[in-house]
């Protein structure tokens, strides 16, 4: 179970995120919305500790991750997965080398067993085959389903999704989302997905949370979200521009 | 208001210096635990050792030239042409063979390490690694430091060698220097110590080179400018401590190695 209680993050004078709490059950699905710059992004870091807050609490599994080391979090680490807005592939190893990296840091298995699993994770994420491919070789999508068979190939207990569909065609967005369906009902995982896609959001979140204003503005089920009278909510939803933010 | 950024400046500089120690003990005790892997530290003493051969060795060979050349014309004076090649011996085993090692492959592999681990923070790299439960430090600072120590006395070796035999060539062959007497005079000048000097100060050079080129890189601002200005301090910062380092470390050694 992921738990955050009243956590506060600035950069430098910048406030970014002010009491922020909220609780994800084990194998839940749940969508963080909100608009560009709204803390989405940082906010995910701090639930895997690639970010420390300024206050607050992030409980994982009833541990509280904040006051430990980069040591300590390592360990938290390897129950989860992330998958980047960029992918973040190690640009100087091929597919393979990339899928198999926590494979071969943490599990001692001999090479033939590493390539099974990363042809039978490559398998899972329709990119078959691919194993002696670059990164540079690949297209966006290609690189987020490479990105997220590296995340999963552990087979961790919760995998993090930031900006999944972010920069891809509305063809290839709706392959990711159903990758993560996929990914959630074969490997039972927790799912948190970082978008400002909506239609990503109603389809992989059974809850969706919505920051804005530094805080959780909203937080129930896609319906609920979807069928708000919220003036903030809806403009969000309905994608109408802030007629303030049109003057020249 | 000079004052106020001047001492900004010193605050900033010992802050640095506060980290990079920081980082050598973080590594340090990486090391000691067995952390980092063979495989990569063995591509990298291939990558810092193997391929900066051509560069040292160039520079070693014409550095043993040009010593000579000078000093045949300085000594010839005195009638002690005899003794130039002592003098390119002495010089490239304890100052100019560590010196002009670290200095080459500071420009070469200081400005790799730190635009490529700089290029990893700005593509989340370095943040996929931690994601991955993988410390940056064991996977990428370790294998670095661990090789850049074990190459640059290996290279230096090679240029002191490349630097000497350079010096015979000129001075045997270009200006007619009796090759008995000046390859005794070499044996009965050079010291065991002069050697030793040298090679304790290519590992010290290995690890400042190493140290402050991933530090550079792991600490560099975002975007392509923050790279290009890592790498340009990485070489900068490295090629400045090694040349003052030298000064002291050639009083220090130098008394120490009397004492024995």
């Amino acid at each position: 179970m992921i738990e955050v209680r009243n956590l506060q993050k600035s950069f430098g004078a910048q406030l970014v995120l002010d009491s922020v709490g909220f609780k994800i059950e084990n194998g839940e699905s749940v969508a963080i919305i909100g608009r560009s710059g709204s803390g989405k992004s940082v906010l995910l870091k701090h639930l895997i500790g690639l970010l420390q807050p300024d206050t607050g609490e992030v409980l994982i599994d009833g541990e509280n991750i904040v006051p430990m080391n980069e040591r300590q979090l390592l360990r938290v680490r390897r129950k989860f997965g992330m998958l980047f807005q960029s992918a973040a592939l190690f640009d100087s190893m091929t597919v393979a080398e990339n899928v198999a990296f926590g494979l071969r840091r943490h599990e001692h298995l001999t090479e033939a067993e590493i390539g099974r699993r990363v042809a039978g994770t490559l398998e899972m994420v329709d990119l078959p085959g691919t194993e002696d491919k670059q990164p540079a070789e690949l297209s966006g999508g290609m690189r987020k389903r490479v990105g997220l068979a590296r995340a999963i190939i552990y087979e961790p207990q919760i995998v993090l999704y930031d900006e999944p569909t972010t920069g891809l065609d509305p063809i290839v967005s709706d392959s990711i989302d159903q990758l993560i369906l996929r990914v959630r009902d074969r490997l039972k995982v927790t799912t948190v997905v970082v978008t400002h896609d909506m239609r990503t959001a109603r389809r992989v979140g059974q809850r969706v949370l919505m920051l804005h204003n530094k805080k959780i503005y909203a937080n129930g089920t896609p319906d609920q979200i979807f069928d708000s009278l919220d003036p903030v909510v809806r403009q969000f939803v309905d994608g109408v521009a802030d007629p303030k933010e049109n003057l020249p | 208001m000079f004052s106020l950024s001047a001492s900004k400046r010193v605050t900033a500089a010992l802050a640095e210096l506060g980290q990079i120690t920081l980082l050598a003990r973080e590594a340090a005790a990486s090391l000691l635990k067995g952390r980092a892997s063979w495989r990569d530290l063995l591509y990298q003493i291939y990558f810092i050792g193997v391929q900066s051969q051509s560069v040292v060795l160039i520079t070693g060979a014409f550095t043993g030239m040009v010593l000579a050349a000078q000093t045949y014309l300085q000594f010839h004076k005195f009638k002690m042409d005899t003794t130039t090649l002592a003098v390119v011996s002495v010089a490239m085993c304890s100052e100019l063979g560590p010196v002009l090692t670290a200095l080459m492959v500071a420009g070469r592999v200081g400005a790799a390490m730190a635009a490529e681990i700089g290029t990893m923070r700005v593509t989340e790299q370095i943040d996929a690694l931690r994601a991955l439960a993988t410390d940056p430090v064991d996977y990428l600072v370790v294998p670095r430091l661990v090789a850049a120590h074990v190459a640059l006395p290996l290279l230096t070796v090679e240029v002191i060698v490349i630097g000497i035999l350079g010096g015979y060539f000129v001075s045997v062959n270009l200006l007619d220097i009796e090759p008995t007497y000046l390859w005794a005079n070499m044996l009965k000048y050079t010291h065991e110590s002069d050697l030793i000097i040298g090679l304790i100060k290519a590992f010290i050079y290995g690890g400042v080179i190493a140290l402050i080129g991933c530090y550079k890189g792991m600490t560099c601002r975002l975007g392509a400018e923050g790279v290009g200005q890592a790498t340009t301090e990485a070489v900068v910062y490295a090629s400045i401590t090694i040349l003052i380092a030298n000064f002291f470390l050639t009083l220090v050694l130098g008394k120490l190695v009397s004492l024995l």
